[in-house]
């Protein structure tokens, strides 16, 4: 048996990457795979818990999670595209029009 | 006398004019236009026909004293919207819509093709509404109401050329110091308030005898109450009547188109201030000091004004300077306690100088000038006016028989008889007066329709320079290059008003010729139950010798003119010239302007650009105006750095953000 600790620590190191690699890389892509990686984190955490705590409402919640982050994907990327159409780019530091 | 219930053509009265006035405001531009008499005229038409019902009732010996509708009410403060129809207010009805009917149809013709026109008939009729509703109004603020509306109509009449800057002006300047007085009489009536807690007529004149003797007390003296309220009245009615010290208006107000001048300035609004005093006589009677102080006004003004109209060259200013004159007689009146004829005079004076006025515009509608050494010699192309003219200079002058002769004699009379020693000093002003108001009148017309004809070298200048590119005249825009022999009589919408009036000039007095001439004193004898009537202990002789006396007076300042103007008409010149400390004052008009200007005008001014608009207006208002929006920007221009437009300093405060909010829900759980 796994103690749930574990399962813990590790979705803190996933979340960790995901901030790091949103945070750190200049690539859009990249970028977006980070939060792919901050809600998987989030999903490990909630089904343990829901486990742990002997609870469906966890698990519900992870499918809302993957349902929305399903979504995030789809929509993120179609603007990546049309960006990329219109600056022949994915990198970030390139797309300031609303700069202040 | 009995009362009556409020009948619909007493409502109607003021009513139509409000009617005429609405339909050519809204829709004067696109419908009425050059029709727009249609509906005026016959607006104020029924109201006479309803003002004449009215008069009907109260010589039947009713009065009507009734509410149409609750104005305020708040609390213990209640103030309707009512009506109350005395003969004081008949004979004022009277006045106002048979003055106001016969204008409106002199203007037919006066302001024909104007491009104004459907604006300038409805001022006219909303000032007749006004006018009606201050006469006729049961309370105090009604009759502060239809003041201030007059007043209004005023100054929209006055500045009707509102393109000539000269008009504009005079309009503001009728309005600003008309305000000084209705500073005044707003008090007063808040004093009317204060003292009887309601500002009806009917619940304040049966009890002002508990008002004698007290006193209140009245930014830091303690003043005799009546005298108080009786003199904050009189403020109002100094300014609406253009009485010393402040007539400085009325003469500047002759910008206006003349039968505005006639309506508003001889006949009905100027006379609102004696109508105020007349019907608060039972408050004015209360005080002597009040009474004297009228008297004395009255007195100051009516000479002051004649003896400036000897030496004026405009022909509607010396008319103007006539009716400030004739508005004094009317306050000695009421100073001497002769309520009734000085309301009588106002009645008589309504017809003569509004005659006198259309008359004068029928002449300036024909010449194009307001300059009297520019005319001259009209006799022959201008029959009609000519006589009605004559007529009603011979009126105002007081020549025996005629309108004006009755009621300034009951006024000299008054004066005389009263045997104080402010009447004595009245009396000896009021018969300079008598002088002075036939010569300058006759003045007038043997410059303007005797002799030779002296504008032809100016004609064309004059045309254009003195009535400007405002008054556009149709029929006679063709004068403008042509000599005198073009001249022609007015049309017949003009002198067919002219010769009513003149009707109303010659006989509108005998009905109240006094009994020792033979009549009845009607006139008295229907406003007693009013205004009542001074006790006057005088023997029939010394009115004969008074009468007598004036009317020689009068008969002198006729002659004199004759002699002056017709025989030896380079006698004023020199006579000018040999006394020109006296001419340049007079002519001048006793430098009230240039003090006004210099006392009140300039501090003003200096006030308005070294203080208000540089302090004020500069640092204050603008700095707050400016500085907050300033501020917001300075405040911006910081902020706006954190707008980098890099996605990770955005994700980096909003997870920094995040991370404070959980610590916070952590730490202050």
């Amino acid at each position: 048996m796994v103690p749930l600790s574990w399962y813990m620590v590790l979705s803190l190191i996933v979340f960790c990457i995901g901030v790091f690699g949103f945070l750190s890389r200049k690539n859009i892509i990249i970028m977006l795979m980070s939060i792919e990686l901050m809600l998987n984190a989030v999903n490990i955490n909630l089904i343990s818990m829901s486990h742990y705590l002997q609870d469906l409402r966890g698990q519900i919640l992870a499918f809302f999670v993957i349902a929305v982050a399903a979504a995030e994907a789809a929509i993120g990327l179609a603007i990546v595209i049309a960006l990329f159409r219109n600056k022949a780019t994915a990198h970030v530091d390139e797309m300031n029009e609303m700069k202040g | 006398m009995g009362n009556m219930e409020l009948q619909y053509y007493h409502v109607l009265i003021p009513l139509l004019p409000l009617l005429g006035f609405l339909v050519n405001i809204l829709l004067g531009k696109e419908v009425t236009r050059y029709k727009a008499h249609w509906p005026a005229v016959l607006a104020v038409a029924g109201s006479w026909i309803c003002s004449l019902a009215s008069l009907r009732d109260v010589m039947a010996g009713k009065i009507i004293d009734a509410d149409l509708y609750t104005w305020i009410l708040s609390g213990s403060f209640k103030v309707s919207v009512g009506f109350l129809i005395d003969p004081l207010t008949a004979v004022m009805l009277m006045v106002v819509t048979t003055c106001a009917m016969l204008i409106h149809i002199y203007a037919v013709g006066y302001m024909h093709g104007d491009t104004g026109y459907y604006r300038f008939f409805a001022y006219l009729n909303l000032f007749t509404f006004c006018m009606l509703m201050l006469v006729m109004g049961n309370n105090f603020l009604q009759l502060y109401f239809g003041w201030e509306g007059v007043g209004l109509c005023s100054y929209f009449l006055i500045g009707y050329y509102f393109n000539k800057k000269s008009a504009a002006d005079a309009g503001k300047k009728a309005f600003i110091v008309n305000r000084f007085g209705d500073f005044g009489f707003g008090i007063g009536v808040f004093m009317v308030f204060l003292t009887f807690g309601t500002l009806h007529y009917a619940d304040v004149f049966p009890h002002v005898s508990s008002i004698v003797g007290k006193t209140v007390n009245f930014l830091g003296w303690n003043v005799d109450l009546p005298t108080l309220i009786a003199l904050l009245l009189f403020c109002g009615a100094v300014g609406k009547s253009a009485q010393f010290p402040l007539h400085v208006w009325l003469p500047d107000a002759m910008e206006g188109p003349t039968p505005v001048s006639a309506l508003i300035h001889a006949a009905t609004m100027v006379t609102a201030g004696v109508f105020l005093v007349a019907r608060c006589s039972p408050i004015f009677n209360l005080s002597e000091i009040a009474m004297n102080t009228v008297a004395i006004i009255g007195a100051i003004t009516m000479f002051f004004a004649a003896t400036i109209a000897i030496t004026q060259n405009d022909i509607k200013r010396i008319i103007a300077f006539s009716t400030c004159s004739h508005l004094g007689y009317m306050f000695i009146a009421c100073g001497m306690g002769a309520y009734a004829a000085g309301i009588f005079h106002l009645y008589t004076h309504a017809f003569f100088k509004a005659l006198l006025f259309l008359a004068a515009g029928s002449v300036i509608h024909v010449v194009h000038t307001n300059d009297i050494q520019e005319m001259g010699g009209l006799r022959k192309y201008m029959p009609i006016t000519y006589a009605v003219f004559v007529i009603a200079g011979l009126s105002a002058g007081g020549f025996p028989g005629l309108s004006g002769f009755f009621s300034k004699d009951e006024i000299i009379w008054s004066a005389y008889a009263s045997h104080s020693s402010v009447g004595k000093f009245v009396w000896v002003l009021a018969l300079a007066g008598a002088f002075f108001t036939p010569f300058y009148t006759f003045r007038l017309i043997f410059l303007t329709f005797h002799g030779k004809y002296r504008g032809a070298a100016h004609h064309e200048e004059a045309g254009l320079g003195s009535h400007g590119s405002a008054h556009v005249s149709g029929h006679d825009s063709g004068h403008e290059s042509h000599g005198e022999h073009h001249f022609h009589e007015s049309p017949k919408v003009m002198t067919i008003p002219l010769m009513l009036l003149a009707i109303g000039a010659v006989a509108a007095g005998w009905v109240g010729i006094p009994p020792i001439l033979g009549g009845g004193g009607h006139f008295a004898e229907f406003l007693k139950p009013i205004v009542g009537h001074p006790e006057f202990h005088a023997s029939h002789a010394e009115e004969w010798g008074v009468m007598a006396l004036s009317t020689t007076i009068a008969l002198i300042g006729l002659a004199m003119a004759a002699f002056l103007y017709l025989r030896k008409s380079d006698i004023p010149e020199k006579v000018s010239k040999k006394f020109s400390a006296v001419y340049d004052v007079l002519y001048h008009k006793y430098y009230v302007d240039e003090l006004y200007n210099f006392l009140f005008i300039q501090p003003t001014l200096k006030l308005a650009g070294k203080v208000l608009v540089a302090i004020t207006d500069g640092k204050m208002i603008e700095g707050v105006v400016n500085g907050v929006p300033g501020l917001i920007g300075k405040f911006s221009q910081k902020l706006r750095r954190f707008q980098t437009g890099t996605v990770h300093h955005y994700a980096i405060f909003m997870a920094a953000g995040a991370v404070f909010i959980i610590a916070l829900a952590i730490l202050l759980r």
